[in-house]
């Protein structure tokens, strides 16, 4: 149980729009952290497009040589034990893409983020997606979706929240949201993502910092 | 994943050299001219790019690879992960080991005759470290022309010299690969050793390390040292697995003490097995060097500061039964490693093979291994290369 913490989402169009985004939030030649950086795909971009150098973290042994294939430095450990494997104020830049929602002690991990770097960019699905909200309350059943493809007893998805929750959570722990984006995985634009993000971004971004 | 199919390794023979300058050990001991034993696999390219050091552990010696005979007995100890296709790609690269100093198959040790008196060195060998044994092996590398090692490896204290290249000879070493290792022994450890060695040094026919006249040998302390070895080379998990409580060739207990469990005749036979294979005080020596390793020792203990000098790119690996070289110290090299800015990538693969996990074919271990080293073959460009080799090969067939 446990083995494999990250990417437990349903990403294949997504992942080169969400690519994007986070690349443009990070500093050419800077230092960066992918926690949970599954196959080393982001890493790689970060590293050709941006120039950074830095570490992916990857618990899963089928991604090991996959993230070595990909140039990256993998180092294998359990985000749930913390980032203690890391030095405060060592990097300018920690991701957590698409991971938090499958941590055990996602408060925990947060702090860490920020004690290590000095800017965090999480991504994770919005669970307040109007298709989620309709299961609910109309279906009256937990929301299975292409994103969230698992049922509720065999989900890895043990922490989901909405870009609401993420940003009160931010408030409280005194971080300060720097950018935030919610986007569809297909990477249409619409009005009701700009107007009413929280209903229909299915993944959000968030770049954070301490106040 | 391909593991190779047929398990033929090729004809190898051992080399020697002869260095002639007079040796000055940490230990303030000194040696007037040594020998060095090694074996090569593969061939150095043109540009000199693409050799790889190993360096043995504890019970290892230079014949890493390959075999001596059709016996099927003579496999080198990591034939496993060595060899044309394997993890470590002789195709590719060009492999060189050698028997560390202090050894007792061919390179000079304590049963080699010491010129001074005629008669083998026996305790009169001074004690040897890692740092000594990384100097004799860059001594051997300027022997072959190699300026540049595309990668030092070792697993265990073979790990302990890999990193200490780093840092003895950064501008020597491209990559470092560190398995099943540490940056030093705990207490545990060394106490484990220091069992093996009373059992040696107390045995009556050990005669104070100069066993080598009386045409005998402490082999009833070597059997004990390498027992309680094996015990810790394993983990609990593997050793009910393999033994569990079974009794040898019987369904019940004599009541007398004849090995009756499976666990104690094999143990016996590894024993056995051991002796006849390998000297006393060449044991007693490497555990000593196990012991005395330490980089941080010279930086008040911090190890990112004994590994600052190091610019090589780092690959570690540890096991999660290995309790005698625990993950836990692996992580530590993997942190001062990071905190240094230095590349470095970690694997911690799941095993219930304890320590022996780095000499066998693990899906996992040996899937990233082949990665890293074929990266190491991209970055030189040795992969064309090895094709264009091998296309030349079938020409000439």
């Amino acid at each position: 149980m446990g083995l494999n913490m990250s990417k437990r989402l349903n990403t294949s169009t997504l992942s080169r729009y969400d690519h994007q985004i986070i690349s443009d939030w990070v500093e050419p030649g800077s230092r960066v952290i992918d926690l949970g950086c599954g196959n080393g795909s982001l890493l790689k971009h970060l590293q050709s497009s941006k120039n950074v150098t830095g570490y992916g973290v990857e618990l899963n042994p089928a991604m090991m040589d996959e993230c070595i294939d990909n140039d990256i430095n993998v180092i294998q450990f359990n985000l749930d034990q913390g980032l203690g494997h890391f030095d405060s104020n060592s990097f300018d830049t920690v991701i957590l893409s698409l991971t938090l929602q499958a941590m055990r002690k996602p408060l925990t991990l947060l702090e860490e983020m920020l004690r290590v770097g000095r800017q965090g960019i999480v991504t994770f699905p919005n669970f307040a997606h109007w298709r989620n909200r309709w299961q609910i309350a109309v279906g009256g059943n937990m929301p299975v979706s292409d994103e969230l493809p698992y049922k509720w007893y065999d989900t890895p998805n043990i922490h989901l929240c909405t870009l609401n929750d993420f940003h009160q959570l931010c408030d409280q722990l005194g971080f300060r949201i720097e950018s935030s984006i919610a986007v569809r995985a297909d990477g249409k634009q619409t009005i009701g993502l700009k107007t009413m993000p929280n209903l229909f971004g299915e993944i959000a971004l968030c770049r954070f910092s301490k106040r | 994943m391909a593991t190779t199919t047929s398990d033929v390794n090729e004809l190898v023979e051992p080399q020697f050299v002869r260095f002639d300058e007079t040796l000055v050990l940490e230990s303030s001991g000194q040696l007037d001219g040594y020998t060095l034993a090694y074996e090569t696999y593969g061939k150095l390219n043109a540009r000199g790019d693409n050799a790889l050091l190993v360096c043995h552990a504890l019970s290892g010696d230079h014949h890493v690879a390959g075999r001596y005979d059709d016996s099927g007995k003579t496999n080198g100890w990591w034939h496993l992960l060595i060899g044309p296709d394997k993890p470590i790609d002789t195709n590719k690269f060009f492999v060189v080991c050698s028997n560390n100093i202090g050894g007792c198959h061919g390179s000079t040790g304590p049963s080699s005759i010491n010129p001074a008196t005629n008669k083998p060195y026996g305790t009169d060998f001074p004690l040897v470290t890692v740092k000594d044994w990384v100097y004799t092996q860059s001594k051997l590398s300027d022997h072959l022309g190699i300026t540049q090692w595309a990668a030092v490896i070792g697993g265990s204290l073979g790990g302990m010299q890999a990193m200490q290249w780093s840092i003895s000879y950064p501008e020597r070493l491209r990559h470092c690969i560190v398995i099943a290792s540490a940056a030093k022994l705990n207490a545990q450890n060394i106490g484990f050793n220091d069992v093996a060695r009373q059992a040696i040094r107390t045995d009556p026919d050990f005669h104070n390390g100069n066993y080598y006249q009386y045409g005998n040998a402490p082999s009833r302390g070597m059997r004990v040292a390498r027992m309680i070895g094996h015990i810790t080379y394993l983990s609990e998990e593997i050793m009910g697995q393999k033994f569990g409580r079974n009794l040898r060739k019987k369904a019940k207990f004599d009541y007398e003490f004849t090995p009756e469990f499976e666990v104690e005749s094999y143990l016996r036979y590894q024993g056995d097995a051991f002796i006849n294979k390998f000297d006393a005080n060449t044991y007693l020596l490497m555990t000593k060097a196990l012991d005395y390793y330490n980089p941080a020792a010279e930086t008040n203990n911090d190890l990112t500061e004994a590994l600052a000098p190091a610019t090589a790119n780092f690959l570690v690996v540890s096991f999660s039964s290995d309790w005698r070289f625990s993950p836990e110290r692996s992580r530590e090299i993997v942190r001062a490693l990071q905190s240094n800015k230095l590349n470095v990538s970690y694997a911690e693969v799941t095993s219930l093979n304890g320590h022996d996990s780095f000499l066998l074919n693990i899906d996992d271990y040996t899937r990233v291994m082949r990665s890293y080293l074929n990266r190491i073959a991209r970055e030189s460009d040795l992969n064309s290369q090895a094709k264009v080799a091998s296309v030349d090969g079938s020409q000439h067939v």
